[in-house]
């Protein structure tokens, strides 16, 4: 094992024809903590976590999990990891109790303890009164509980959740985070990618910030936002016309921009450091970061 | 003599028989909820080419290849039933579960490899095509078919093809680009064979270069080898037709875990 890392990755590359979806990339997730991986579509993230399971296989670089190398050691590592996938592969025509079952068998899990770590999973899904109903029957949300249930049945020492939230309404969205929540205050060690800032911002220690297939930015959410982009930032809207001069204003004053659509956002604008220009002011947030770093807007 | 012993070693982790125990709870969980569908379709279908071609044909002929014709047909469509249970449930439910419900991604993340995977599925398959492939024989009896000891041997038999059908299947849908795809193989290649099996008619009718190809057929060698069971082992020869079945089992074994590698591994 090195040192305290679940995972270590260094110098991994992936490419797909003339594509490199993952370039050089270097990830480490200590133990017991929550990692974000945090990138626009198209970044990579989905292809780290496949190489993870070694469902791809690097062109280059080592990979480290829980130990083990990947990907001659990969089937000892998925032994101990949780995957949630980005896309539900409940068996449908199953109960929610039978999908349990299934892979209670496939990792493994020793007759005598069966029953326990399925009682265990539903409630932590919470869906121990909706056991006995066919998986087509559930709403999209309990899906998504049951997807992650699935994937804890057997008590791992790494999850992995590919985007555990996509697509899903904020309610929903929230009941999930109070899920991951419980699951990290229990120690176990998370990796999670997401294009949703929030998420990573209230569910991570660490985020690491991901454009075309490396790493751009690393460290805690909070000391990301002070390091890249102030402690506060000036919003003023305008038309497309005023919103260039201040653009250019705010250059001149060696202060840096982004665009939001329908404002411009002026970085690092702490503590009153001339540039005077009527806005509102707000904290820096991790959004102001992720679209500095990678140059993109979020959907 | 450690590099063999090495070597089995390696081999035997890996394939686990805890990760095939996983797939194949899978495959028995889901059975559960379409078992009837499954059943109707393998058994009704060459049960009705059974009727078909008993009554049909056999209004024509008495006797064909010295048997009587509904002891002729009644074993030779054991083959029919065994492909029908066999390749083209590996064709399509390895496309679909590929496909459509992912479901090889989440097995793949659990501790089971590709080569786990495709070998427990055909297992299953073949386990289902060892039973399905039995019913028309069964259906037979009734219209004079005779009962046998041999025919105990049947299930094995069908087994040991299903396997290789089963393989065959799975390649199929690891090669395939789209499920379309598929019309080429069932027209091209299991229509013929299906055919030219000897189920129906003694492949002695056929021109002799048919013959020769007939006797590549694993389906034919099926079907010789159940009406011998059921009407008398021939001994090497049968044994050499178990060989048959056994390599065509072994090699699209490999060629369906290649193809599937090659799909669910970049």
């Amino acid at each position: 094992m090195t040192g305290e890392l679940a995972i270590r990755l260094r110098g991994v590359v992936k490419r797909y024809g003339p594509i490199t979806a993952v370039n050089g990339l270097d990830l480490d997730v200590p133990v017991g903590t929550c990692v974000g991986l945090l990138g626009p579509n198209g970044a990579g993230k989905s292809t780290t976590m496949r190489l993870l399971t070694a469902q791809s296989i690097a062109d280059e670089g080592e990979l480290e999990v829980l130990g083990f190398k990947l990907p001659e050691e990969s089937k000892m590592a998925r032994a101990q990891c949780g995957v949630t996938p980005q896309l539900d592969n409940l068996d449908t025509t199953l109960t929610v109790e039978q999908n349990l079952l299934v892979f209670s068998h496939l990792y493994r899990i020793p007759r005598a303890e069966r029953r326990d770590a399925i009682e265990r999973a539903l409630v932590m899904a919470k869906l121990v009164d909706r056991r006995d109903s066919r998986v087509d029957k559930l709403s999209g949300g309990m899906r998504r509980r049951l997807l992650i249930a699935r994937s804890l049945v057997h008590g791992p020492r790494l999850v992995l959740l590919d985007e555990p939230t996509v697509g899903l309404d904020p309610q929903v969205r929230q009941e999930l985070w109070a899920l991951i929540d419980a699951l990290r205050s229990q120690g176990t060690t998370i990796l999670m990618s997401t294009h949703y800032i929030e998420e990573a911002q209230r569910l991570a220690d660490t985020v690491m910030i991901m454009s075309h297939g490396s790493a751009v930015a690393a460290g805690p959410p909070s000391e990301l936002v002070i390091e890249h982009a102030g402690h506060e930032v000036l919003e003023v809207y305008g038309p497309p016309k005023r919103l260039a001069e201040v653009e250019a204003e705010a250059g001149a004053a060696g202060l840096r921009t982004r665009r939001t659509g329908t404002s411009i956002s002026i970085l690092g604008v702490d503590g009153g450091n001339g540039f005077q220009v009527d806005g509102e002011r707000r904290p820096a947030n991790l959004e102001d970061v992720f679209v500095l770093l990678t140059g993109e807007e979020i959907a | 003599m450690s590099v063999a012993a090495a070597s089995r070693g390696a081999r035997l982790h890996r394939l686990e028989r805890s990760a095939l125990t996983g797939v194949l709870v899978r495959e028995v969980v889901n059975f559960s909820s379409y078992w009837r569908s499954a059943t109707f379709s393998s058994t009704v279908e060459p049960t009705i080419y059974l009727l078909a071609f008993g009554f049909g044909f056999g209004s024509l002929v008495s006797r064909v290849g010295g048997y009587d014709y509904v002891d002729f047909v009644g074993t030779g469509i054991v083959a029919t039933a065994v492909l029908f249970s066999s390749a083209f449930p590996a064709m399509f439910g390895t496309f679909v579960k590929y496909q459509f419900q992912h479901t090889y991604d989440a097995i793949l993340a659990a501790p089971v490899d590709t080569e786990e995977l495709v070998t427990a599925e055909a297992l299953w398959v073949a386990t289902r095509a060892g039973v399905y492939g039995c019913v028309p024989m069964l259906v037979a009896i009734p219209f004079g078919l005779e009962p046998s000891w041999g025919m105990l041997a049947v299930p094995l038999i069908a087994w040991v093809s299903g396997y290789g059908w089963a393989c065959f299947g799975i390649a199929v849908a690891g090669y395939a680009k789209s499920i379309e795809n598929f019309s080429y193989i069932v027209s091209a290649v299991l229509t013929p064979l299906f055919l030219v099996a000897g189920t129906f008619f003694p492949i002695s009718a056929l021109p002799e270069w048919a013959q020769v190809l007939a006797n590549l057929n694993p389906l034919h060698q099926c079907v010789e080898l159940v009406r011998h069971a059921v009407f008398g082992f021939q001994g090497w020869e049968d044994i050499a037709r178990l060989g048959v079945l056994v390599a065509f089992g072994l090699i699209m074994w490999r060629i369906a875990i290649r193809a599937m590698t090659q799909k669910l591994v970049d």
